[in-house]
């Protein structure tokens, strides 16, 4: 009888039904999507504040002080250690090796720039653009226009059509680039870029407008006659210094595999009470903990241990801020959405209180056929179960469709779903779902069968 | 709710009623009456829309302040706008009051003076002249344990930079985040007698911020020392011990008319955080372009772009959330205020049993729906600025500013939200004979 009332109530109100079960299937769509939207949004926003660049620095252990003032490099360019070139794609094998999103390695130089005669000394940086490494058996590719991605290049295309200006955002820069091929990095944008096995150079915009050089234009450095394939703006000092592949730099430092220092950009997380301690005085456990932990320290702390001889350092004007502006924006998700739970809770105990409301006639019937509280509220809790189950289930489905969109449209990247997310979500369906009837059923079982019948509600 | 008391009161109610008032119109009787009489229900939808209103005032006032909130935070990530001497020179003396002058708001200004100056021992090292008190606001991340007393001590008067800075560098204002260095000490003493006394040397030491490598090279045993500039040489005592992880790290820092006064080089370079949109930002390096002709005014392009990435993701994703939010509390008082009316279509029948014309009772209830709509989005306005406010206390530490301009839209959302889910009822109960409705079917 009681699984008979149960289907007949669904079967002969349909529509009736159907709008508490779209009341619902809204709701749970709403709060899963919110929900997804701010459990992601830390790891997104990190990867955006990747666009601000390196947030380590690799060092030689045994270095002299840089006595450099606006860019310009003062001391003995032999002068100091160096690091080894062959070590680098060691980073790829740290611990934390899947949240380093890229490094360059740089070597400035002195070099002299012989332009119509006149002899200059210019900074002449050697690094890598879109470098292809191996370490193991994995392939990858980093350099500047990984982590540097305010760099901006103006140079002609290969076919010498005109020169266009080339936003380095276009290309990918969200991490996912040691996974793609080098056809997919080397794109339309890769305009006026130089391959870093070439010869060929960027000239920074200051001085190439000192020195009047436009993108195809020979430039005359140290003996050498280099092609300059674009011109190179970043707002700082590069716009000073010629930028070239690292090979030539080395070359003409003469000294094959020196690396000044090495930028490395990582996701990490932000820092808090364990990531300030020094790992020397900790236990073994806390050690551990530490260790497995993506702070700035414990990956700057990796690096060190993979790379002999070096000393990395976290970039504190990155570093430090981006903890910040993270905990703030992912504090804000998640205040936005308590608000979206607490409203799409609010939408399902509205209509499920209106949908009862209006079957007091049901009610006040069924009690005096004898039908007890229990029994009365048994059939409602019964549908409700049955509504919040499905609605839950087409909710879900919904909301993570919409969080996918969401992901797609602003990160275009996606918003993983963590399948715990379903059973959570079901679960506060159903009961939003109670609490919304329980209030409605216990005021419709207390009111008198009489006045219900008479239709005097 | 028992009906025969209320019929009853309702009926002595009315009489005494129309004894001293009887020129109510009937129209507002039936509105109140309505309201009064079944207060349950139309609280219940009350209720419902200034919750609604209230998340919605919430919403839009954060999507608006979130953004100047999280600006503010950008800006902790230092100076992004640079303004240097052109080629190299020295920047003019009104260059810092200029700036101020020419953006107006209270930007955070920095001048930056550098010279290489060599140890006793023969090694070069960039010294840099600067305000400590403002690049302590600036530059947050910097890491230091003990900051220099900066411009308390130096003449005003030799310097027209400094003389128009805030004398506030006490230790305390901003206390720097990790004091984990301050184990090393700072020792104060007397100078020791192993070093050469030249003739100029100044008599008093003169308090440097030692970037953490340079503090490996010029004075491993924290103690003071001689460094010389074209002859002249400086005897600096290291009062803290500077940490960026970048450049400066490599770097001693003075105070700059000490630096003036030691190596006579002016400000080379002015770092300004300017606040405010990219549009702002833009017109503020036009301002000070032209206000300081012999100048190079550059924006930090890392700064800018990163800033600009960040603030628009984040916008755009509350963006989404928010609508999400709103469109979830419309639906709620959709659903609710249909019930609503569609239970009182015994009201609906009874007057145009009683011979009211379509339009009055279309009338009657547009009107009651505006008015739940305005009341629900007065109290749900003050209620979401409460909310807003808490948030912003909660999250930024710091309350987010009322909008007012935001009242009209919940107004009108509210009001509109309220019509249609009067009015899509009402058109399905035309159809129905009055008849039929009063007999209970």
């Amino acid at each position: 009888m009681f699984a008979r009332l149960v289907y007949e109530s669904f079967r002969r109100q349909t529509r009736r039904k159907l709008l508490a079960g779209i009341a619902i299937t809204l709701g749970v769509a709403v709060a899963t999507a919110m929900i997804a939207v701010a459990t992601d949004i830390g790891d997104k926003i990190n990867r955006e504040l990747r666009s601000y660049g390196a947030n380590l620095v690799i060092t030689p252990q045994e270095d002299t002080l840089d006595v450099e003032i606006g860019g310009i490099n003062l001391k003995p360019p032999s002068d100091g250690a160096f690091l080894n070139e062959a070590d680098l794609p060691k980073i790829r094998g740290t611990f934390w090796h899947h949240n380093i999103v890229g490094f360059s390695p740089m070597l400035p130089v002195r070099a002299k720039l012989t332009n119509r005669s006149q002899a200059e000394e210019v900074t002449l940086l050697g690094t890598y653009f879109d470098k292809q490494l191996t370490f193991g058996k994995e392939d990858f590719t980093t350099g500047v226009r990984i982590t540097h991605p305010w760099w901006k290049v103006e140079g002609s295309c290969g076919d010498g059509a005109q020169p266009r200006p080339v936003r380095v955002e276009d290309s990918p820069a969200n991490g996912t680039t040691s996974a793609k091929g080098p056809a997919e990095t080397n794109g339309a944008s890769s305009c006026g870029w130089p391959n870093d096995n070439s010869q060929d150079v960027l000239l920074g915009e200051r001085l190439a407008a000192k020195l009047g050089k436009r993108p195809g234009d020979a430039l005359e450095v140290s003996g050498r006659k280099l092609a300059i394939t674009g011109i190179l703006s970043t707002g700082s000092a590069e716009d000073d210094e010629i930028v070239a592949p690292l090979a030539l730099a080395q070359q003409i430092l003469g000294k094959p595999g020196a690396v000044r220092r090495v930028y490395v950009s990582a996701l990490t997380k932000p820092p808090d009470a364990l990531s300030a301690r020094d790992p020397k005085t900790m236990s073994p456990e806390v050690y551990d903990r530490w260790y497995c932990s993506p702070y700035v320290e414990s990956i700057a702390y990796q690096l060190q241990e993979a790379i002999p001889h070096s000393h990395a350092e976290q970039i504190r004007q990155v570093a430090q801020n981006e903890g910040t502006v993270l905990s703030r924006i992912k504090g804000l998700m998640l205040l936005v959405t308590l608000a979206a739970l607490f409203a799409s809770a609010l939408a399902v105990s509205a209509a499920m209180a209106t949908a009862i409301f209006e079957r007091r006639v049901e009610i006040g019937l069924m009690r005096a056929l004898g039908a007890g509280n229990v029994i009365v509220s048994a059939v409602f809790f019964a549908e409700a179960l049955l509504l919040a189950l499905f609605g839950g289930v087409a909710g879900f489905t919904a909301g993570s469709l919409l969080a996918r969109q969401i992901g797609r449209s602003i990160f275009s990247s996606q918003i993983s779903i963590q399948p715990v997310l379903f059973p959570i979500i079901i679960a506060i369906a159903v009961f939003v779902t109670f609490a919304g009837s329980a209030a409605a059923i216990r005021r419709a079982v207390k009111f008198d069968p009489v006045f219900a019948l008479r239709g005097d509600a | 709710m028992s009906n025969a008391p209320v019929t009853l009161r309702t009926a002595k109610d009315v009489a005494k009623r129309r004894a001293h008032s009887p020129h109510t119109s009937m129209f507002m009787r039936m509105l109140i009456r309505a309201a009064m009489l079944r207060r349950g229900r139309a609280a219940s939808a009350l209720l419902a829309m200034i919750v609604a209103a209230a998340v919605a005032t919430a919403m839009m006032n954060l999507y608006v302040d979130v953004q100047a909130k999280l600006r503010t935070e950008f800006r902790n990530y230092g100076a992004n706008v640079v303004v240097v001497g052109k080629d190299g020179q020295a920047l003019p003396r009104e260059a810092l009051r200029a700036i101020e002058s020419a953006l107006g708001t209270q930007p955070l200004a920095v001048p930056f003076g550098y010279a290489v100056a060599r140890t006793s021992d023969g090694q070069s090292v960039v010294v840099v002249g600067t305000d400590f008190s403002r690049a302590r606001q600036l530059n947050h991340w910097w890491n230091v344990n003990h900051w220099p007393a900066g411009s308390a001590r130096s003449d005003a008067s030799t310097s027209g930079l400094s003389a128009s800075l805030p004398a506030k560098a006490s230790d305390e204002t901003a206390a720097p985040k990790r004091r984990r260095n301050a184990a090393h000490g700072v020792s104060r003493g007397p100078a020791p007698e192993t070093m050469p006394a030249p003739e100029e040397r100044q008599n008093i030491p003169v308090e440097a911020l030692i970037g953490v490598r340079a503090a490996t090279v010029v004075t491993p045993t924290r103690q003071p020392f001689d460094l010389s500039f074209q002859g002249k040489i400086i005897r600096l005592v290291p009062a803290g011990l500077l940490q960026t992880g970048a450049g400066e790290d490599s770097r001693i820092y003075l105070d700059q008319s000490e630096f003036e006064n030691w190596t006579g080089v002016a400000p080379t370079t002015i770092e300004v955080a300017v606040n405010g949109s990219p549009d702002e930002i833009q017109q503020g390096i036009k301002r000070l372009a032209a206000a300081l002709p012999t100048a190079d005014v550059r924006p930090v392009r890392q700064i800018m772009e990163g800033e600009a990435n960040v603030l628009n993701k984040t916008r755009a994703t509350l963006y989404a959330s928010a609508t999400l939010v709103v469109l979830t509390s419309a639906l709620c008082v959709l659903a609710t205020l249909i019930g609503w009316v569609f239970d009182r279509r015994r009201d609906f029948a009874i007057m145009k049993a009683l011979g009211a014309s379509e339009r009055l009772v279309n009338g009657f209830f547009a009107a009651e729906a505006a008015a739940l709509g305005v009341v629900g989005a007065i109290l749900g306005f003050c209620i979401g600025i409460g909310a807003a406010a808490w948030i912003g206390r909660a999250n930024f530490h710091a309350p987010v500013v009322p909008r007012f301009t935001v009242f009209p839209y919940v107004l009108a959302g509210s009001i509109a939200v309220a019509l249609i889910s009067a009015v899509l009822p009402i058109g399905l109960l035309r159809r129905v004979q009055p008849a039929i409705i009063l007999r209970g079917e």
